[in-house]
């Protein structure tokens, strides 16, 4: 495959990548290293790609996994630095601004769910997958995903009707 | 569209039940701006949702994997070449002088016979001298001993 084809197939999907790479790692630099890291890989299998049904499928569920790593093992380091977390303690005046803009909240809001709720509100709620679609990404059967989608969209209507009600918390 | 039926879509929505279709009039719903005031609530989860689509990954896509696959032919192309070479090498070495026997009986040709016979008595004899000179040296542990025990 030369490298204008495999971009001509990357192209239609690999913004969606990195937006579910960023919804898993917050940071926009790491997000963008992460997806860096899954079209290489991707390339380096170039030959088999052809064969497959559904390459946007295969790349989708690579970035979940490489996030999900990455996020293992920073958690694992995070343990030896316990004095790193210093500067974030006081959130920073932009951050404050930023906070009473209520799509933000959302953002907010979604970061916190857990790490499968955030993947499948991203696929859905953002990306608009079918169920089918993210069913095989994640490896999951419809029903279970119906379930944790429900649960998270409930989640974030609960915390946005307090903040609705009694101002920014 | 009527606001009995967003309501009726809102509850579907929240139970993971509504279609991409159904979705995105929610999606339409929310954006315009006549929504009624007790549905204001969800607007902004909406409005998040179309927003969070527009980021784009605008790094390059670095592809130079290529390479790397030409380096690794390349070193098992060569590796390939050394034990090819080593092994003629060898093989050659060896059927050079290489000890031939033909298979024969003496009623057929009495001088091959004779000849391979000498042969086969010239080869054991030689490996058997490389045999005792080995063992000569133990002459020598007779000599030293006969060197400190003076008799």
């Amino acid at each position: 495959m030369q490298q204008n084809e495999f971009i001509k197939i990357v192209l239609p999907f690999k913004d969606k990548l990195f937006r579910l790479a960023k919804r898993l790692l917050v940071s926009t630099e790491e997000a963008e290293d992460a997806t860096q890291e899954v079209l290489v890989k991707l390339w380096t299998k170039n030959e088999s790609l052809n064969e497959l049904k559904s390459v946007e499928a295969m790349a989708m569920t690579m970035t979940k996994n490489y996030c999900l790593d990455q996020l293992k093992s920073k958690r694992a380091g995070n343990l030896s630095i316990v004095h790193n977390n210093y500067t974030d303690s006081q959130a920073s005046l932009q951050q404050k601004v930023e906070d009473e803009d209520s799509l933000s909240w959302v953002e907010k809001i979604i970061n916190d769910l857990p790490e499968q709720q955030k993947l499948i509100v991203q696929m859905r709620d953002i990306e608009q997958y079918e169920f089918e679609d993210i069913a095989k990404i994640l490896g999951m059967n419809e029903t279970a995903i119906r379930v944790a989608l429900s649960r998270a969209r409930k989640t974030i209507r609960e915390i946005m009707t307090k903040t609705h009600n009694y101002g920014i918390a | 569209m009527a606001l009995h039926n967003i309501e009726k879509l809102i509850d579907k929505y929240f139970e993971g039940e509504t279609s991409i279709v159904e979705e995105n009039e929610l999606k339409v719903y929310f954006s315009s701006s006549d929504v009624a005031q007790h549905l204001k609530q969800y607007q902004p989860i909406f409005g998040y949702f179309s927003q969070a689509k527009e980021q784009q990954f605008t790094q390059e896509i670095p592809l130079q994997a290529k390479k790397r696959n030409v380096v690794v032919w390349l070193s098992i192309a060569a590796s390939v070449v050394v034990m090819l070479s080593a092994g003629m090498f060898m093989y050659f070495e060896n059927s050079t002088k290489a000890n031939h026997f033909v298979a024969c009986t003496p009623e057929d040709s009495p001088e091959l016979a004779l000849a391979q016979t000498q042969k086969a008595l010239a080869l054991v004899s030689e490996h058997l001298n490389t045999g005792i000179q080995s063992v000569s040296y133990i002459n020598e542990y007779e000599n030293s001993k006969n060197k400190i025990f003076k008799k």
